[in-house]
């Protein structure tokens, strides 16, 4: 089976509602058939009314969007096919879980035995066979969840949006929803759009991510790139840990460079979207890559202050005045060799340049 | 498990039962006296005035009381033949009383309501009666006049021997009870009543109608629409409410005129011919305009409350499951407004099914309302035992509606808001 590489594609959409400010600028997308793609994004950065786009809800201002390489712009959002899976579920409140999956094939014209035997499959898969008769009101959120997941998968749409699904739940159910949904995902094959806030979400169930900010899609790759790699420094922020030096390139030479710092220091850096010496920068290294103390060699290597120590059972956190920068956090993982952490000593801390990338000055 | 829980004590060893009590008087005594005045006012002027409506509609002591040794001694009469010496002579003595006690024109007045003749009959009674003789009270009285030995007269006396009497609710729906004591209707050309009750129902029910199919695209536009513009809606629905009834009714009146706005309207774009303008006031018509516009409000808020608080992505949901724009309506929408229409409904309905300022005003012949008759015997007749027999009627129709609303769909679906 070849796969379709542009099942989905948004081709240079621009949306405004106000006709002053756009909420999504020429946003370019391809999604492949099969993926679980996740738009990841703070509140207000366009990726809903991506979603809603896709859905039919709104209407692109300008560019068009495809679906399976037939643009969907006069399509209205019932005849699209898409199931969609609503922030607060959206049941109706007024059927039984077994009218709300039928709801969707009955408007289809199903057959009443055919109809039983897809609800009965459906709810098999979220493992909530015997729930037929229950109204909404009488499920917990984690059961309505999978009732709203089963009813956008039961008329077997090729493509499920999912807009935030999981952001009512607790934590725990949050996670084990995530799982469930994956595992959904992978054993029907079916292509996912799924919209987040929510960055360890976004992590653990993706193929692609795309992080959004400002209308436009800042990054586009898999969860490992998106946190080892970040191209620019709100991705770098937005995503994981991250500790910044704000500084100015002052020698460039292939695939690395050097930084001064405000404060007069300088660390070797690896150069990511500065292009030459005197380009202002911030550097960015994640707290796990900068170690304490090591013997290995590496080519940063400075003193630092202990202000603040929080142990995390497997890990402890430590908060360092460092090179001018007193939110430098560094993780140290638990184990019998770094006991002596106490507040106010001083420690060696050292990391590779290649982990330091310089990017793009806030 | 009962006596388990009695045994329970506080650390001071009173059940804990009684201490909570105690605890809670204090708070039980607090509400109350905030709920008496209002309680206090309520039964002052609702529940003891319907009290004593129900006492008068079915009261009819006036004339028990008046002829109190008659009637007792006419327990004994099996009412077949003229009735024996005895009831002609307390009859007799009932009379004289009343006369001494000029009671007795009240009397005519009300034998004649049970059986027209009695007036003239008593008047020459009472001309006569001075000069009687003691004993054979039977002849004496026969001689007065043909009808007095006639038994039908004295069967519509014993008629009115019980204290209470359904007469009047029996009037409300064109019935009588004939002499032989069976219920039957008035003459065909005499039944007023029925169809007032069947005019209010029809109004009633087209009035509740008409403002559901008006009232349901507004309240689903102030319930959809951004803040800023619904509260403007919201404001001109509300409008009404800030205008007297009586100033509303009166500019339908200067619309709705043969020389009114509307008219004047219609002749201009050439509708209607300038000699032929359209009654639209004093008929049916003029009642339907002026009752729905004025009501209108009432069925509105319900039903916004009630969509106010219906997801938008319902809609959405039923939208991209497949359903068109109809589908999702119908089958998500508008099941979830069923409590907002019931309760809309049945407040419009109720308040029209008593509404009298505007059909009054209006209405003219034709489109006058049971409660404009009620008020006819309140003020013209002054039969008041008739009015609040109506009224009951009127009250005991609405529970019933009441009733049945919640037999169909519940009353604690309604919401109000």
């Amino acid at each position: 089976m070849s796969k379709n590489l542009d099942f989905v594609k948004f081709d240079k959409v621009d949306k405004s509602y106000d006709g002053k400010v756009l909420v999504v600028k020429d946003l370019n997308l391809d999604i492949a058939e099969g993926e679980f793609i996740t738009m990841l994004g703070p509140s207000g950065s366009g990726k809903t009314t991506c979603l809603m786009m896709l859905a039919g809800f709104e209407t692109p201002t300008n560019g068009e969007i495809y679906l399976d390489k037939n643009p969907i712009s006069n399509i209205p959002p019932h005849k699209r096919g898409i199931g969609m899976v609503f922030q607060n579920y959206a049941l109706f409140p007024h059927m039984t879980v077994y009218e709300n999956l039928a709801f969707p094939l009955k408007v289809r014209k199903f057959q009443k035995d055919e109809i039983d035997k897809k609800v009965d499959k459906a709810l098999s898969m979220v493992s909530l066979s015997g729930f037929e008769n229950r109204m909404p009101g009488q499920l917990s959120g984690g059961q309505q969840q999978r009732v709203a997941v089963a009813r956008s998968l039961v008329f077997d749409p090729q493509l499920v949006l999912m807009d935030e699904p999981l952001g009512a739940l607790d934590k725990n159910l949050r996670e084990s929803m995530q799982y469930e949904i994956k595992h959904i995902h992978e054993s029907i094959g079916v292509t996912v759009v799924y919209v987040t806030h929510d960055q360890s979400e976004a992590l653990t169930m993706s193929n692609r991510i795309a992080v959004f900010n400002d209308g436009k899609v800042q990054q586009l790759s898999s969860p490992d790139k998106l946190y080892e790699e970040p191209v620019n420094s709100f991705v770098a922020e937005f995503i994981g840990e991250n500790n910044t030096f704000a500084g100015q390139v002052t020698n460039m030479s292939g695939k690395e460079c050097k930084v001064k710092l405000n404060d007069g220091t300088e660390i070797v850096a690896n150069p990511i979207s500065v292009k030459s010496n005197g380009d202002k920068t911030t550097v960015s290294l994640r707290p796990e890559r900068a170690l304490i103390n090591t013997k290995e060699k590496m080519d940063n290597n400075f003193k630092g202050k202990i202000e603040e120590v929080i142990y995390h059972g497997d890990h402890t956190r430590v908060r360092l005045h460092l090179l001018g920068n007193k939110e430098f956090i560094l993780k140290v993982p638990n184990s019998s060799a770094n006991m002596d952490i106490k507040m106010g000593n001083q420690i060696n801390v050292s990391w590779n340049s290649h982990d330091a990338r310089a990017l793009d000055p806030k | 498990m009962s006596s388990e829980t009695e045994k329970i004590l506080t650390t001071d060893g009173i059940p804990l039962e009684v201490s909570l009590k105690k605890a809670e008087r204090k708070n039980k005594i607090k509400a109350f006296l905030l709920v008496a005045p209002l309680l206090l006012f309520l039964l002052i002027t609702y529940i003891f005035p319907i009290g004593d409506m129900l006492m008068r509609s079915v009261d009819d002591k006036m004339v028990t009381e008046m002829l109190p040794k008659t009637f007792k001694s006419m327990e004994k009469w099996d009412g077949k033949e003229l009735p024996p010496e005895e009831v002609f002579e307390s009859f007799y003595l009932d009379f004289q009383k009343l006369v001494e006690e000029k009671r007795d024109g009240k009397l005519s007045t009300q034998l004649n309501y049970t059986k027209n003749g009695f007036k003239s009959i008593l008047k020459k009674l009472r001309r006569k009666a001075k000069n009687f003789e003691e004993g054979n009270y039977k002849e004496q009285i026969m001689a007065v006049h043909q009808r007095w030995a006639d038994v039908e007269y004295w069967r519509a006396i014993q008629r009115r021997a019980p204290a209470y009497t359904s007469q009047k609710y029996l009037k409300g729906i064109d019935m009588y009870k004939n002499e032989e004591g069976n219920i039957v209707s008035v003459e065909e050309d005499r039944r007023i009543h029925r169809i007032l009750w069947l005019r209010t129902l029809e109004i009633a029910f087209f009035v509740t109608l008409l403002c559901f199919l008006m009232a349901y695209p507004i309240a689903h536009l102030l319930a959809t629409l951004p803040m800023k513009y619904s509260n403007l809606l919201m404001i001109c629905v509300l409008l009404p409410f800030w205008t007297s009834l009586l100033v509303r009714t009166a500019s339908w009146m200067i619309l709705l005129q043969q020389q009114g706005v509307v008219n004047d309207f219609f002749v201009m774009i050439g509708l209607v011919a300038d000699d032929s303008r359209p009654e639209m006031m004093f008929n049916k018509t003029g009642t339907y305009v002026a009752m729905t516009q004025i009501l209108l409000p009432f069925m509105v808020l319900p039903l916004y409350s009630v969509m106010k608080t219906i997801s938008p992505s319902l809609m959405r949901a039923g939208k991209s499951l497949g359903g068109t724009p109809f589908v999702a309506f119908w089958k998500v929408y508008f099941p979830l407004t069923i409590p907002g229409i019931g309760a809309g409904c049945l407040l419009v309905f109720i308040l029209a099914i008593g509404y009298y300022i505007t059909p009054a005003l209006v209405g003219g012949a034709s489109g006058t309302l049971i409660s404009n008759q009620i008020a006819f015997h309140m003020k013209s007749t002054l039969d008041w035992s008739f009015a609040s027999a109506m009224g009951l009627m009127l009250l005991a129709g609405v529970l019933a509606i009441y009733w049945v609303y919640n037999k169909l769909v519940g009353v604690d679906n309604i919401k109000l808001g």
